[in-house]
């Protein structure tokens, strides 16, 4: 009997039959992560409209939701990909303040104007790297690193406009952060801010799912010793997802600067790391690393907007406004991690 | 040997739709070793959580301990019950001492104050006759796991067990420390305990068992007694086939002896590696014997660059080559298979899909890194076909798989490469019998393809049953090696010897 390999196809038993169920248990799963937390978010836009008396569901209403959630969408993209490495990056508010202060001292050259948006990306990209570099190459803590950077880089953007407010009232490409993309002339427009932080998106997914890198930067997150084991250059990946969300802080930042036509650099993007950890947890992004979606995060960043919005049209006082975000975010992770009991990790 | 002291009647263990155990018979009797086995999923470890009271059999299912029928329910029920299990990972808490482990949960206090000296006191006769060689203040941590073993028949000898059930005891021990603890598990049945023992390995096994009782999908295939017990037969009901070769070895480097594809060069770490040197051939199967702790694993990842080379240099078919990262090594044509494939091989979050093709993505990648998906779905299809890969799809977690579906993922991600030298680690480590056969069958066509196959195991009638010469490592140096003819077999006794080195035989 030479031909062991074929016969061992045995007929469906006991083992076949809870193979059966349990992809079909894995199935129901899936679909429960691919959905995540996406009915919380439709319950809450649906009890701030009744609770407002119709105020929520509004063409400017939710021009106004997406337009907050823009900024904090594109940072928390970024936080993705740190996340789904197992990492953490607590730098990009300060990232984003000196990006966005390098972008506007450019800008107030002449010749250089147009140059500022790149250069605020740059800034961004850079600090990234500078952070990826100490974590991959030093195997330093990622929490360390940038909770160093945090401190460091909030100083660098007050050094850059010797701690003072820039303003530039004629900035280049301001378009971006007020103007809006006309779809219907007169009834759908949607601004711009909102157009990048959907095409940040868009571009994360392709990256994640598409891409050698992406499962590359999923298998870091899963299992880093194997992913060495593999072949896979861990230090690389690691620079790079540090890059992207240093290169996405700079992005916000710059968004952040053509909305203001200003930037200072003790203010901007204060404690905006958490808000984009959050959105990134909200969205069912496993802390650990390994497991998450780029959808997942784009509600999570809905929900912190709608929110806060909607708490303001109901009119709950700004104290109790802290409380009852606090009290959401706490539950919708306990609601999630319930769901999905006996998953392999949260 | 009248009264059995154990008896499990129809006994039956239902999860929802899904039988999980089949009425069930299971007779054992004082001062036996009664061997369980079965395939992974058989049933063996449902069997056992009854007994232990983690799982409820089902209505109908009957136990009776000592003649009296008994309900063992909840964790603390085997115990009263005079159950004791000794699982594979161990229980004990490393941070307390020894004698703290053995009264763990049922401490003796002194005016709500533990009574540490009593404890001791109580503990230091039972480790004397386990002969033990270490004292109950000693703290867990720094004991090995023979005698992290111990303690947990310590544990059970207090708690006065009459049935000790032992979850593949071996499976972290070198092989002085097995044969320890089976002069060990004699002696405890020489005073009258009965033994249930778990183990996927014959050689166990033959040694010990009294009788073997072996399960398949849930049911009872049959118990055979002492003069019963061959490997064949074993295997056969286990399997439920007729494995008529279970080691397949068909290659025949002697007829045509290939190149030396790779050939290590006095290669040393400067500690657990000291100066080895080893070639292996095109279309050889060689084997890398020793105890655990030799230093094999070692050398094979300083071989693949996953740990710093102090000395010494690597050669790929007659060239020297410098490899300082494992993806050097694949980019050399070298693939290793890791010996724990859960923390350092497979990504149990991850699709079998994306463990297999993962090492691979880049090179079918188009436009320099776009994953092209149909030609990854195809590879994972075609090695889920060629392999036996048993899962309900490709894109299943690797996590869900059992142990012998995960390694030949695992298998599958380094066979995708096309490597021209294998080096795999304990390969049919934690692996059921029907896949071990097929993972032999899969070395060997490798072998006959004209890959070079390096396997390290400590499973010996693994290494004899497939590999055409044998290298033995002792204490990190090179001990010595043999080859297979027509007129010699590798036998088990040198290899032995080699390993522990003659004047520790005794050991």
């Amino acid at each position: 009997m030479p031909d062991n390999g074929a016969s061992a196809k045995a007929a469906p038993t006991a083992p076949g039959l809870a193979a059966a169920q349990e992809t079909r248990r894995q199935r129901t799963r899936a679909i429960v992560r691919a959905v995540g937390m996406l009915p919380v978010l439709l319950l809450l836009c649906i009890g701030f409209h009744v609770l407002s008396d119709g105020r929520f569901f509004t063409g400017q209403n939710i021009g106004i939701v997406v337009q907050q959630s823009a900024v904090n969408t594109v940072l928390a993209a970024g936080m993705t990909f740190v996340i789904l490495t197992g990492g953490i990056d607590l730098s990009v508010g300060s990232i984003l303040a000196a990006a966005a202060m390098a972008g506007l001292i450019v800008s107030k050259f002449p010749d250089l104007g147009p140059l500022w948006l790149p250069a605020a990306v740059v800034t961004g990209a850079a600090f990234g790297i500078l952070n990826g570099g100490l974590i991959a190459l030093l195997r330093l803590p990622p929490f360390i690193v940038t909770l160093g950077s945090l401190t460091a880089v909030r100083g660098v953007a007050r050094l850059l406009g010797a701690d003072t407010t820039v303003f530039n009232p004629s900035i280049p490409y301001a378009v971006i952060g007020n103007g809006a993309l006309t779809l219907v002339p007169g009834i759908v427009s949607i601004p711009w801010l909102w157009v990048i932080a959907l095409l940040v998106i868009l571009v994360s997914w392709l990256v994640l799912k598409r891409t050698v890198l992406g499962v590359h930067i999923y298998a870091v997150g899963g299992n880093e010793s194997a992913a060495r084991l593999a072949g896979i250059k861990v230090w690389a990946v690691l620079i790079f997802v540090y890059g992207v969300s240093g290169l996405l802080a700079g992005l916000a930042g710059a968004m952040q600067a053509a909305r203001l036509y200003a930037a200072n650099g003790l203010q901007l993007g204060q404690s905006y790391e958490l808000d984009a950890i959050t959105a990134v947890i909200l969205g069912g992004t496993s802390f650990v690393g390994g497991i998450g979606s780029i959808w997942g995060t784009l509600v999570g960043a809905l929900i912190i907007a709608v929110l806060s919005n909607g708490l303001i049209l109901i009119g709950v006082s700004d104290v109790w406004q802290y409380v009852i975000k606090g009290l959401v975010i706490i539950g919708a992770v306990a609601l999630d991690r319930y769901r999905l009991q006996g998953s392999a990790r949260t | 040997m009248s009264e059995p002291i154990l008896e499990m009647r129809r006994v039956s263990k239902s999860f929802f739709s899904i039988k999980a155990l089949r009425d069930v018979d299971l007779t054992v009797y004082a001062g036996e070793i009664h061997a369980l086995m079965g395939e992974n999923g058989a049933g063996k470890s449902t069997l056992m959580k009854i007994l232990s009271g983690a799982y409820r059999p089902d209505p109908g299912s009957e136990i009776r301990i000592d003649g009296q029928p008994v309900q063992i329910s909840g964790p603390l029920g085997g115990r009263a019950a005079g159950i004791a299990i000794i699982y594979q990972e161990l229980s004990l808490a490393p941070n307390l001492s020894v004698a703290e482990n053995i009264y763990l949960g049922r401490e003796v206090s002194r005016g709500g104050l533990l009574a540490r000296e009593a404890m001791q006191a109580g503990a230091a006769p039972i480790l004397a006759r386990l002969g033990a060689d270490f004292t109950p203040q000693t703290q867990v941590a720094s004991l090995s796991m023979g005698q992290r073993q111990l303690v947990e028949i310590a544990r059970a000898l207090h708690a006065r067990s009459k049935i000790l059930i032992m979850d593949e005891p071996t499976t972290a021990l070198s092989a002085g420390e097995s044969e320890r603890l089976f002069a060990l598990i004699r002696q405890l049945r020489a005073e009258g305990l009965a033994i249930i023992y778990i183990s996927h390995r014959m050689d166990e096994v033959y040694a010990l068992g009294d009788r073997v009782t072996v399960l398949r999908d849930g049911t009872l295939v049959g118990s055979l007694d002492k003069a019963q017990i061959r490997a064949d037969t074993i295997v056969r009901m286990m399997v439920g086939r007729d494995v008529s070769s279970f080691y397949k070895k068909e290659h025949d480097p002697g007829a045509r002896p290939g190149a030396p594809v790779l050939a290590a060069v006095d290669i040393a770490d400067n500690s657990r590696v000291k100066g080895c040197s080893l070639t292996v051939h095109a279309g050889e199967v060689v084997g890398l014997a020793g105890l655990v702790g030799a230093g094999r694993t070692e050398l094979a990842h300083l071989i693949i660059g996953a740990a710093p080379m102090t000395s010494g240099h690597v050669e790929i078919e007659g060239r020297a080559v410098s490899i300082r990262t494992p993806g050097e090594a694949l980019d050399a044509g070298i693939a290793y298979l890791t010996e724990d494939r859960k923390a350092l091989g497979l990504f149990l979050d991850m699709s079998c899909l994306d463990n297999i093709n993962l090492a691979v993505l880049g090179r079918d990648a188009k436009f320099g890194g776009i994953l092209d998906r149909d030609k990854a779905r195809d590879r994972a299809r075609r090695a889920f076909a060629t392999l036996g890969i048993r899962a309900a799809n490709v894109g299943v977690p690797a996590g869900g798989l059992s142990g012998g579906n995960q390694q030949k993922v695992l298998l599958s991600r380094l066979l995708a490469i096309g490597p021209k030298i294998l080096i795999l680690d304990e390969p049919t480590r934690g692996v059921d019998v029907g896949a071990k056969s097929e993972i032999y069958s899969i070395i060997d066509n490798l072998a006959k393809s004209g890959t070079a196959v390096l396997v390290i195991s400590s499973d010996l009638p693994e290494i004899i049953g497939i590999c055409d010469r044998v290298i033995v490592m002792r204490a990190g140096h090179i001990a010595g090696q043999m080859r297979r003819d027509a007129t010699s077999p590798l036998s088990q006794e040198e290899i032995m010897a080699l390993a522990t080195g003659t004047e520790q035989l005794d050991a």
